[in-house]
């Protein structure tokens, strides 16, 4: 019954979160459309979605998202010494074929927008059998170095997360 | 204590608009399609950061309280971003600009980009329980 009427309880949650901050207020009324909303979407939209995705550790999950903010700003230090102080014709740019063994389709979402916040990575495209992504790298010297590096640091921590 | 939070807010409103400009003047001077990619997607994100958080705590100094609508922002940011830079790469691939000189697979199938195989009117994720 709870299972019908929310398919996706992590969807609702964040749905309630998602109305209390638009709403910048903690009242009752608003409390009662963040769980009629909670309800309604995830119900409409769930022919879309129709695996619910396993999440093993929501702890870990949230360190990851610490993780990769901390990395996206170190990131941003990085790039911008590039961009400034790197001459031109020395940034060796790169591209990067990384195997997954990431299964989840959500998991690998996050994977590659992961790769895509953070140092000098871009994930430009994924194999059509979802196995292998293409990253494009503003400056690599060494572009084996990069892929074990989104696995080890990346890919691992999903991996325990998702799967 | 509104001083010094008045000082760290103009400290990061600073640091939010020069990533920003570091991220336009990337566009400028990279020379290549993909590298102009990077330094807009990535430094936009610190200066827009830094901006919405200096917008979150300026809510306690003017005393309309703590604001919690940038956190939505941010999110939403954060999401976001990663797609259009996607979208973008997808594109620079698919105008045959760097052909020759991505990398194969690797696997008995082409990139999404280039793969001509007709589609399945169920998409064949790869399967979750194995």
């Amino acid at each position: 019954m709870f299972r019908r009427l929310y398919p996706h309880p992590y969807l609702s949650l964040f749905l309630v979160l998602t109305w209390f901050l638009l709403v910048n207020q903690w009242k009752l009324g608003s409390l009662v459309m963040a769980i009629f909303l909670a309800t309604v979407i995830p119900l409409i939209t769930a022919p879309y979605w129709p695996h619910r995705p396993k999440l093993n550790s929501m702890p870990a999950l949230l360190s990851y998202v610490a993780l990769v903010v901390w990395d996206v700003i170190v990131a941003n230090v990085q790039v911008a010494k590039i961009v400034l102080f790197m001459p031109r014709d020395r940034i060796q740019s790169a591209w990067v074929r990384v195997p997954i063994e990431l299964k989840s389709p959500e998991a690998i979402a996050l994977l590659a927008g992961t790769i895509t916040m953070t140092p000098g990575t871009v994930t430009a495209d994924m194999s059509a059998c979802g196995r292998v992504l293409l990253i494009h790298s503003l400056h690599a010297p060494d572009p084996d170095a990069i892929r074990d590096d989104i696995k080890s640091r990346y890919e691992s921590r999903l991996k325990r997360i998702f799967e | 204590m509104t001083v010094a939070l008045d000082i760290i807010l103009s400290i990061l409103l600073v640091v939010g608009g020069l990533f920003g400009l570091i991220g336009s003047y990337g566009l400028i001077r990279l020379k290549d399609r993909m590298q102009r990619l990077h330094a807009p997607t990535k430094a936009s994100t610190v200066g827009l950061g830094t901006a919405l958080l200096v917008s979150m705590f300026h809510g306690l100094m003017i005393g309309t309280g703590f604001s919690w609508q940038e956190v939505l922002v941010m999110i939403f940011i954060f999401v976001t971003a990663p797609i259009t830079a996607n979208y973008l790469a997808k594109v620079h691939l698919h105008s045959r600009h760097y052909d020759g000189q991505t990398p194969q697979t690797g696997v008995s199938t082409d990139w999404a980009t280039f793969d001509q195989t007709p589609e399945d009117a169920e998409p064949q994720l790869p399967s979750r329980d194995s």
